[in-house]
């Protein structure tokens, strides 16, 4: 099979004055594939998702997105990706229409293609009858798919999702899991951070952080064979434990 | 400038559908206007007023009839002793009385002078004050008339005494300065920040910052809302004063409009500025209230004249950018001065926009730089 790279990272290194929070990562992302970034709290997750979606500077190495240059056109990337973070990111005082609207119109999308986009969609998610309710009326579940449905509404070439699923309930998370399958499929490329475990078996891919690097990068299987584990939960706790660290 | 376009429009989504905002944007600024001009301007209009008249003759009933045609005062009880007077004015009806001394008429007429007495109610001190003056400028009015005593002069009592009021009338209104003033600052400054730090708190604003959308674009689509609407209420305010309480605007209004737009991106920077400091809704409330709403009411001038503060409050005074403007509202709007009466207030105005926009864009260079390392 032949991979099309759509994130490489090369040598990069992210400073805080003294601290280091992302220390030579290097690491390939390919078109289509669903990447799991995992790693503890302040092991450096979202510093690298910041530098990736263009939102901060690496202090060195180079970062390609989407076709460009992190450092040097990070508003071409802006236009490549999607993003949906841990918080919730629509607004509840607007209807499920105006949320998807304000979105198009910002992604610079023509008006008749969202229109289109939003039937679609909604009849996607069996959400017609909600086209006019505040997402405030909306149950936490719904409101999460809806919103992983708009950062990916201008068909981005990468989606990022920080955290998404949240607060919310198992069935749910099944469903949402469905709906980035989905997407996985039309070749747009999930870059998701997670705390939940099994949700990394879903994943296509799996990288570890710890301590600002990268320690594991790998298919789930693979992970847990060379870890000689039963999970990847179980992969993440022997990395993420010092003195247990069984690096292979 | 489409996807621009389509975030402002969101931005008054949010201000329309939250009749919270709505009634700060133009309640308050209403009922402010209202309940000042009402309190401050009824008061005068058809006081009672009663006399003790220990002389009854041809004047004391004049300047009496004078008094009580002047439509600032009502004729109240014909007292007859002086024991009367306290259970007048305990009565609260009775705002003021009037005593003649004895034999008013032949000492004025025979001495050319006469006294009478003035004795109001302390414990309204506004009232009082208001009473004694009205009942001073008319008796003045009466003996400048009684010396110049030729033909037509009754005829002329009317009009004379309007415009010898019109000063003091005017004086009264010295609160729609403060009112526009305070209020520009308390929805500028105040929803601004509440609005940004409102996007941060729901996480609406990573995605905004991820999205193709400037960092400037961002910030200004929320503020051009509240741009317009302040000044839509710049505009009720005047129009409010204007028609309900008649309250004229002497200078040029184009002038007057444009100070108050630049009052206005004064207050709306500030309120930027909080909202890079404050990281919750209610860090921002609280230090937009304090810091400002405090400060502006008690120390600008709005309420009690800076030349009077101890020195120590002056100072304060001098960095609060609402006293400048409370200057130039009060030049332009009641004395009617141009602007070569109020270049300096403006220069400092526009001195302390850049201040804040400057700070407000280092703060939040300096936010987006470290926030990675959090969380």
């Amino acid at each position: 099979m032949t991979y099309t790279t759509v994130i490489t990272v090369r040598n990069l290194v992210k400073k805080f004055g003294s601290f280091v929070a992302n220390d030579n990562l290097n690491f390939e992302v390919y078109q289509g594939e669903i990447f799991g970034f995992l790693g503890a709290n302040g092991a450096g997750k979202t510093t690298a998702i910041r530098i990736l979606s263009g939102l901060s500077e690496p202090t060195s190495g180079e970062v390609m997105v989407a076709g460009y240059n992190a450092k040097r056109q990070p508003e071409q990337i802006k236009k490549n990706i999607g993003y949906m973070c841990q918080k919730f990111s629509l607004y509840e005082d607007l209807t499920v229409k105006e949320n998807i609207m304000l979105y198009g119109g910002i992604y610079g999308m023509k008006k008749a293609l969202i229109r289109e986009r939003t039937d679609a969609l909604l009849e996607k998610l069996n959400f017609r009858e909600y086209r006019d309710r505040l997402i405030s009326d909306l149950p936490l579940g719904l409101r999460q798919k809806l919103a992983f449905s708009v950062a990916v509404l201008h068909e981005p070439k990468i989606v990022f999702l920080d955290e998404p699923t949240g607060g919310v309930d198992p069935v749910t998370r099944r469903q949402f899991w469905e709906l980035i399958y989905e997407t996985a499929d039309r070749g747009i490329t999930v870059f998701v951070t997670t705390h939940y475990m099994d949700e990394a078996e879903y994943c296509d891919r799996v990288s570890i952080m710890n301590e600002g690097k990268v320690v594991a990068l790998d298919t789930p299987a693979e992970l847990k064979r060379q870890y000689q584990a039963e999970s990847v939960e179980e992969v993440f706790i022997r990395i993420a434990r010092p003195g247990k660290n069984e690096m292979s | 400038m489409k996807r621009f376009l389509g975030f402002v429009k969101k931005e008054f989504l949010h201000i329309f559908r939250d009749y919270r905002t709505l009634i700060i944007l133009f309640g308050i600024p209403a009922v402010q206007i209202l309940l000042f001009g009402f309190v401050v301007s009824m008061d005068l209009k058809n006081a009672q007023i009663a006399f003790l008249d220990l002389s009854k003759d041809e004047m004391t009933q004049k300047i009496s009839d004078k008094i009580c045609s002047s439509g600032f005062f009502r004729r109240g009880d014909n007292l007859l002793s002086f024991k009367d007077i306290d259970k007048a004015l305990r009565g609260n009806e009775t705002k003021a009385v009037i005593i003649f001394e004895k034999n008013f008429g032949q000492k004025l007429i025979g001495e050319g002078k006469a006294s009478l007495s003035v004795i109001t109610d302390g414990s309204e001190p506004n009232m009082a004050t208001l009473a004694t003056n009205y009942v001073t400028a008319i008796i003045n009015d009466f003996s400048r008339e009684l010396t110049g005593l030729s033909a037509g002069g009754t005829l002329l009592v009317q009009p004379e005494v309007r415009m010898f009021y019109n000063p003091s009338l005017q004086g009264q209104f010295m609160f729609v300065p403060g009112v526009i003033t305070l209020i520009m600052i308390l929805i500028c400054a105040l929803m601004t920040s509440i609005t940004i730090t409102r996007e941060k708190e729901f996480g609406t604003m990573e995605v905004l910052l991820v999205s193709p959308l400037k960092p400037v674009q961002i910030i200004l689509g929320k503020v051009l809302p509240y741009f317009i609407l302040s000044f839509l209420d710049v505009i009720m305010i005047l129009l409010l004063s204007w028609f309900v309480f008649g309250l004229p605007i002497k200078g040029n209004l184009i002038l007057l409009l444009a100070e108050s737009m630049l009052y206005i991106l004064m207050s709306l920077s500030l309120g930027i500025l909080i909202s890079t400091v404050a990281k919750t809704m209610q860090q921002a409330i609280f230090i937009s209230l304090v810091g400002m709403m405090l400060p502006t009411i008690l120390l600008s001038g709005f309420i009690f004249p800076i030349e009077n503060m101890a020195k120590i409050y002056g100072w304060v005074s001098a960095v609060l950018p609402p006293r400048y403007f409370i200057v130039i509202l009060k030049n332009v709007m009641i004395k009617g001065t141009g602007f070569l009466y109020v270049w300096k207030e403006t220069l400092i105005l526009m001195i302390f926009t850049a201040i804040f926009i400057g700070l407000s864009i280092r703060n939040f260079k300096i936010r987006l730089q470290s926030e990675g390392g959090r969380r």
